[in-house]
């Protein structure tokens, strides 16, 4: 076939060449504690601004509106590496974080500015997670607490956002997964994260395929069963609100 | 000779939705004294809710003034919290909170308005629910709730508050036929007591048996008002009688 020699000197063996692990296994053991840490905490981050954003889109005042609009538009409208390296260098080139080293493999100065710049990149897309979640609280709610004599406000807290957010955590823990991807881009910064793991093992093994298999396959044991456990608690979440 | 005071003074009460294109009520007029029970009828679409919601200012009258107390509720300077505590408010669905239990529905509103302490709420949405018979349901989750119960439960949330008028929006019209009663009679029992209410509803029995003035709406306007007794037996407006003859 013409194609044959296309493949030469890749054998399908070599996609699992995994010979590297004894030796290098921590990398990606490191990694994926890295990359967790990443995705968790730059979400997690993400709540409070995101909650504050999706009020503000709310808001009947012009000004307001904007604001959070055009810092939604922002984020959402460039990539992610882009605000990565603007944050890092930009912001982070004038901030100066000591270089302090978590449980021996986490570079704070590397790792603050990284969950910095996801975390405000995540916070464009859960207030559009809350707006939504807000919006699909029943109008009648409001009503029935306006009708009491509590305020906007008092409304707000106390009626409309406690059942948003029980509403949006499954895409909140949707996006921790988003992030848990995203945040391999982190690994061009230098962060040891799973993507840099594999990065590493491949340019000192010269074992070029492998390394990158066994992440994409880490990524996968990772991601799939936590979305397919998320969908089963929504369908859950959904049987109870009928009852 | 009526006695009592005005509660509630409408006056030429309009209110238009999309920019002026749908005119929901024109220029209405009505006074509600004082522990008297007013029912409200009408087609679908004549805008009773509309009507209804404007009292509270629910929706924003677009002109007129509503008297509440001698105080104009549709001027903007008035604070209309402080007014609406005054002034319970029934809806057709319900609308109980469904992520708080029964007790937090009730004593929320006056807790959080610092009306009532924990314990004097808490005491208080516990001599409501034995007045409706459900002491027992006092930690349940609305969810656990039938029709009946909830709607039971939302009319005493709102007395919880002590309002000096309630208003119900058919308050019997999502429940199941076998549940109507039991509101009714919560119903029937307030008035009783002597509360002022204006009641939205389809319940012609209830109206002719509760209310001492029926009000016949269309197309946005008070068409015809008197004694159940005159305007079910000998109504005026052709259009009152054309929708009775449907619905009696
Ligand atoms: N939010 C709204 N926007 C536009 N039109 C509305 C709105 N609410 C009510 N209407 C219109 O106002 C009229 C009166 O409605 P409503 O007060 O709900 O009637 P009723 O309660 O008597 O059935 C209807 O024609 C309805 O379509
Ligand atoms: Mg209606």
């Amino acid at each position: 076939m013409w194609w044959s020699n296309l493949f030469t000197d890749m054998s399908p063996a070599s996609f699992f060449n995994f010979s590297f692990l004894p030796k290098y296994g921590v990398f990606f053991i490191q990694g994926i504690e890295y990359t967790l840490m990443l995705a968790v905490v730059s979400v997690l981050l993400a709540v409070i601004p995101a909650l504050m954003l999706a009020l503000m889109r709310l808001s009947k005042n012009k000004l307001i509106h904007a604001i959070s609009g055009a810092y939604i538009a922002l984020f959402r409208s460039t990539p992610l590496l882009v605000q990565l390296s603007i944050i890092y260098f930009g912001l982070f080139g004038v901030i100066n974080i000591p270089r302090y080293s978590l449980f021996g493999f986490v570079d704070i100065s590397r790792f603050i500015p990284g969950v910095v710049a996801l975390a405000l990149n995540s916070s464009a897309y859960v207030a559009e997670i809350f707006r939504a979640g807000i919006l699909a609280v029943d109008k009648g709610q409001t009503e029935a607490s306006r009708s009491l004599g509590l305020s906007a406000w008092q409304t707000m807290r106390l009626v409309v956002l406690p059942q948003a957010i029980k509403n949006v955590l499954p895409a909140l823990a949707n996006e921790i997964i988003t992030m848990v991807k995203e945040s391999s881009i982190c690994s061009t910064l230098g962060m040891a994260e799973l993507m840099f793991g594999a990065k590493a093992v491949a340019s000192s093994t010269y074992i070029t395929l492998a390394p990158y298999t066994l992440a994409a396959l880490i990524y996968f044991c990772i991601n799939y069963p936590a979305s397919k456990g998320i969908e089963a608690i929504e369908r859950r979440m959904r049987r109870g609100d009928k009852a | 000779m009526e006695t009592r005071p005005d509660l509630i003074r409408v006056e030429k009460l309009t209110k238009k939705y999309n920019h002026g294109q749908v005119v929901a009520l024109h220029e209405n007029d009505l006074t509600v004294k004082r522990g008297e029970v007013v029912a409200i009828i009408g087609p679908s679409g004549s805008g009773k809710s509309t009507f209804l919601r404007c009292l509270n200012l629910l929706e924003k009258p677009t002109s007129g003034h509503i008297y509440f107390d001698g105080v104009d509720l549709a001027d903007r300077s008035v604070d209309i919290n402080l007014h609406r505590r005054k002034m319970g408010m029934v809806f057709q669905h319900f609308n109980l909170f469904p992520h708080k239990t029964v007790l937090q529905n009730i004593t929320m509103a006056p807790v959080t308005l610092k009306l009532k302490t924990p314990a004097e709420a808490e005491a208080k949405a516990k001599q409501l629910l034995e007045r409706i018979g459900l002491p027992d349901k006092i930690n349940e989750y609305p969810n656990m709730l039938s029709g009946g119960q909830k709607q039971r439960i939302a009319i005493i949330r709102a007395l919880a508050m002590e309002p000096e008028v309630m208003l119900f929006d058919e308050p019997t019209s999502a429940l199941d036929p076998e549940m109507v009663g039991e509101v009714l009679d919560l119903m029937r029992d307030l008035a009783k007591d002597g509360m002022t209410m204006v009641v939205v509803t389809h319940e012609m029995g209830f109206a002719r048996e509760v209310a001492e003035r029926v009000i016949f709406m269309d197309s946005g306007s008070i068409l015809e008002e008197n004694t159940p007794a005159e305007l079910f037996d000998h109504p005026q407006n052709p259009r009152t009688q054309l929708f009775l003859s449907k619905v009696l």
